[in-house]
């Protein structure tokens, strides 16, 4: 937390730009690419002004940058990038991805994304997100030399281990079915904040027609129409007032988002705890066979059923020079199968001791944020109330003249 | 045509019509310690018979009036009765403005004619009704009315079907169809020209204003479907963590108070606004219709006036009849007149009153 890259550096996602290119198929594609500018913090402290250095990146190279952070440190709890497409979007949000809000939105959870990495102990110690931040041209093919690919473990085998491990660590197993409690609370809540969303804008927006009519019917009026002519103009700013409310509740969605993809982020951990302890099980399974056929083949005794035991009977027995040497390899087996075993045991530890670790650095980044967040919330809701207060005042004093 | 002359003096010309001293007298008749008669329409009854399903509604008449021989009545009518007595009171006064009855049916969404509903809207209308004729200063002296308030069931029906019967009924709107199809009235003066005039764009106004209205009403009801959902998820939230449970269960009792304010506030709009914009809504159609009646009384003129032009023979009695009918149409601009300025005050009013009352409960809303 002290040498974080993010006390050095200031890292900002400053722009975003549209471009137009050709893609791998050599088709012309759009994309945006987003501006990230660093700039060296000690400097600014003796007051003076440091130069800014400046790259241009796009969503997927963003994308290629967290897959190797995930394959190359699957102890840590990654922070998740913002979504890819618009999710959860209620009427008027716009679901294109080109569109300038989700660009927009887009823009700040990618800056927020690389503090996060930059501010995280282990993270931000990693070259290749230096380079990221850093080297424009050539990037790419660093990562892909750093060969990160062959090393991700393969969804087929976690799925298999999830089902077939045995002796998980507990608190793994209760941390994964909080995730999972996490992720299906946290969608629901921001598929129902959007509906509720349409709706508060419907009433306010309905009441703007209230403007139109007052004004028509304010023409007909000697009295009246002083009065109702002015609570029209209320009754639009009113209407008016729905469409900031409504952008600002959109930031408190993403930064839920973020904890909804975060929960995506400890499954992994869970997955290859899982796929470790699998593999850890797997490999005690087998160096506990091979001890057994040793003991049998030295012994003479058939205690368990084997293929090799049948045809043996059937096909007659070996002569003795066979199993000596079947003895051997056997040893020799057992004797890597041991040292495999202890050093995946120590393996195991050690990844259980520093993922925990991470684990409940996360919990406190977490319940910290979400409760500043539910806070902001909190006050975003008595300033629409207030806002509400004061229109409502102005049109009540409009009408009280009609 | 007796008391139509009655009318005209109560109303004559000559008193000031200005805007702030027709308000005084509207606060006048408003004034609960000079009103003598009070009435309230209450606890509806379903009666089932073989031929028909009726409701009946409680009507209590409480007055200090000498014309009454009792000072407390309490009778049973049923919105037959109520159709009756409007009719009797268009009938008397053709140019005065007769309070708006509930309508017969409702069109949209009605599943069953008697739902809770239904009734609960038609009562508080009916109950409107009769307090507005109590109000009005000509009105709420008609003979008619009185037996509407005071007469037993028996007595009410024997006395309906005194009086003109259906058919002389049916031959007036007959000729007020023909003389409208034969097109304006071409001595109308200005000032009802203006208030047609006015009345058009006012019904305009006032339909669309009924729209908007139920529609926020609408959209109103569906935020509050979503909120209600909303809270609850917070308190599952809460039960999978520890440090922020508390934090999330405030949030959800917030939203859950939320809730409740804005029931709060559709039963303000459902109560208030909403039958007052649905009332003028049906104002405006009854305007129009007082406006026909005038000109058709105009159009008895201006028909005997050719006639005399034509008909120089019986000279003398067309001029006799055309004298009475100067003063007919003189007395029927004057009521109308008169009841259209007392109208427009009580639209004022009320629409001030309505929106004023919305206003309030907005902010109410917002402060909780």
């Amino acid at each position: 937390m002290e040498d974080c890259l993010s006390k050095k550096v200031e890292i900002t996602v400053s722009e975003a730009e549209k471009r137009t290119g050709r893609n791998a198929m050599n088709m012309q594609e759009t994309y945006t690419a987003y501006l990230i500018e660093t700039r060296a913090v000690e400097s600014q402290n003796e007051g003076q002004c440091s130069p800014v250095d400046s790259l241009w990146r796009r969503y997927s190279e963003f994308e290629l940058l967290r897959n190797y952070l995930l394959v190359t440190f699957p102890h840590i709890v990654v922070p998740p990038l913002p979504e890819k497409r618009a999710d959860f979007v209620w009427h008027k949000l716009s679901a294109d991805n080109m569109d300038p809000d989700f660009v927009e939105r887009r823009r700040i959870g990618l800056e927020n994304f690389l503090l996060r990495v930059a501010s995280h102990p282990v993270l931000c110690q990693d070259n290749i997100f230096y380079s990221f931040l850093t080297q424009e041209g050539g990037w790419k093919e660093m990562v892909n030399e750093t060969g990160f690919q062959l090393k991700a473990d393969s969804r087929l085998k976690a799925l298999n281990a999830t089902f077939r491990v045995k002796n998980p660590d507990k608190r793994f197993t209760e941390l994964k079915h909080y995730s999972d409690e996490l992720q299906s609370v946290i969608s629901h809540l921001l598929r129902v904040r959007a509906r509720v969303a349409d709706r508060l804008y419907g009433v306010y927006k309905v009441h703007g027609n209230y403007g139109r009519v007052f004004s028509e019917w304010s023409a007909i009026e000697k009295e009246m129409g002083d009065g109702l002519q002015s609570a029209g103009h209320h009754m639009d700013v009113y209407a008016a007032s729905i469409d900031d409310i409504l952008e600002e509740e959109e930031h408190y969605a993403d930064q839920l988002k973020e904890y909804l993809f975060y929960a995506e982020a400890l499954r992994a951990v869970c997955r290859k705890h899982e796929l470790m302890q699998y593999d850890l099980e797997m490999a005690a399974q087998d160096l506990t066979s091979k001890k057994q056929q040793c003991e049998e083949l030295a012994t003479g005794t058939v205690r368990t059923f084997s293929l090799k035991g049948m045809t043996s009977k059937l096909f007659g027995q070996e002569n003795p020079e066979q199993r000596e040497a079947k003895i051997k390899v056997l040893e020799e087996q057992i004797q890597e199968g041991e040292e495999q075993l202890k050093s995946k045991n120590l393996e195991g530890r050690d990844f259980v001791k520093s993922a925990w670790a991470d684990i409940e650095r996360f919990k406190e980044q977490k319940n910290h944020d979400l409760k500043e967040a539910l806070i902001s919330y909190a006050v975003m809701q008595i300033s629409m109330c207030k806002k509400g207060i004061q229109v409502w005042t102005n049109a009540k004093e409009c009408f009280s003249k009609m | 045509q007796d008391a139509s002359l009655v009318e005209a003096n109560s109303f004559s010309p000559s008193l000031p019509t200005s805007p702030s001293s027709m308000i005084n007298q509207y606060k006048f008749e408003e004034e609960p310690e000079l009103r003598d008669l009070f009435i309230t329409v209450d606890d509806p009854e379903s009666h089932i018979t073989a031929i028909e399903t009726f409701i009946t509604y409680r009507v209590v008449t409480k007055t200090s009036r000498s014309e009454f021989d009792s000072s407390e009545y309490e009778v049973r009518r049923r919105y037959q009765d109520f159709l009756w007595l409007k009719g009797k009171l268009e009938e008397a006064h053709p140019t005065l403005i007769i309070p708006p009855l509930p309508e017969k049916f409702i069109m949209k969404g009605m599943v069953e004619r008697f739902n809770d509903e239904f009734i609960e809207t038609r009562r508080k209308a009916l109950h409107k009704f009769l307090n507005r004729i109590a109000d009005h200063p000509t009105l709420t002296f008609n003979e008619d009315f009185k037996i509407f308030l005071t007469a037993q069931a028996w007595e009410l029906s024997s006395h309906k079907k005194q009086g003109p019967g259906l058919l002389s009924r049916m031959g007036q709107t007959v000729r007020a169809v023909a003389s409208s199809v034969r097109g304006g009235v071409k001595n109308r003066p200005e000032m009802f020209t203006e208030m047609n005039d006015y009345m058009e764009t006012f019904s305009q106004k006032i339909n669309v204003l009924d729209k908007i209205a139920h529609r926020i009403y609408k959209e109103e009801r569906e935020y509050f479907n979503e909120m209600k959902e909303y809270g609850p998820i917070h308190t599952l939230w809460s039960a999978s963590e520890e440090d922020i449970a508390d934090s999330l269960k405030g949030v959800a009792s917030c939203i859950d108070k939320c809730c409740k304010a804005t029931e709060k506030r559709m039963a303000g709009l459902s109560e208030n606004l909403l039958p007052v914009i649905h009332e003028y809504v049906l104002y405006s159609e009854i305007l129009m219709g007082v406006l026909k009646r005038r000109d058709l009384i105009q159009g008895e003129l201006d028909s005997k006036v050719d006639a005399l032009a034509s008909k120089r023979a019986e000279k003398d009695v067309i001029t006799e009849e055309i004298g009475k009918l100067e003063d007919k149409v003189e007395c029927a601009n004057n009521a109308l007149k008169a009841d259209w300025e007392r109208w427009k005050q009580n639209m004022q009013y009320d629409m001030r009153a309505a929106f004023t009352n919305v206003a309030e409960n907005n902010l109410h809303y917002y402060e909780e």
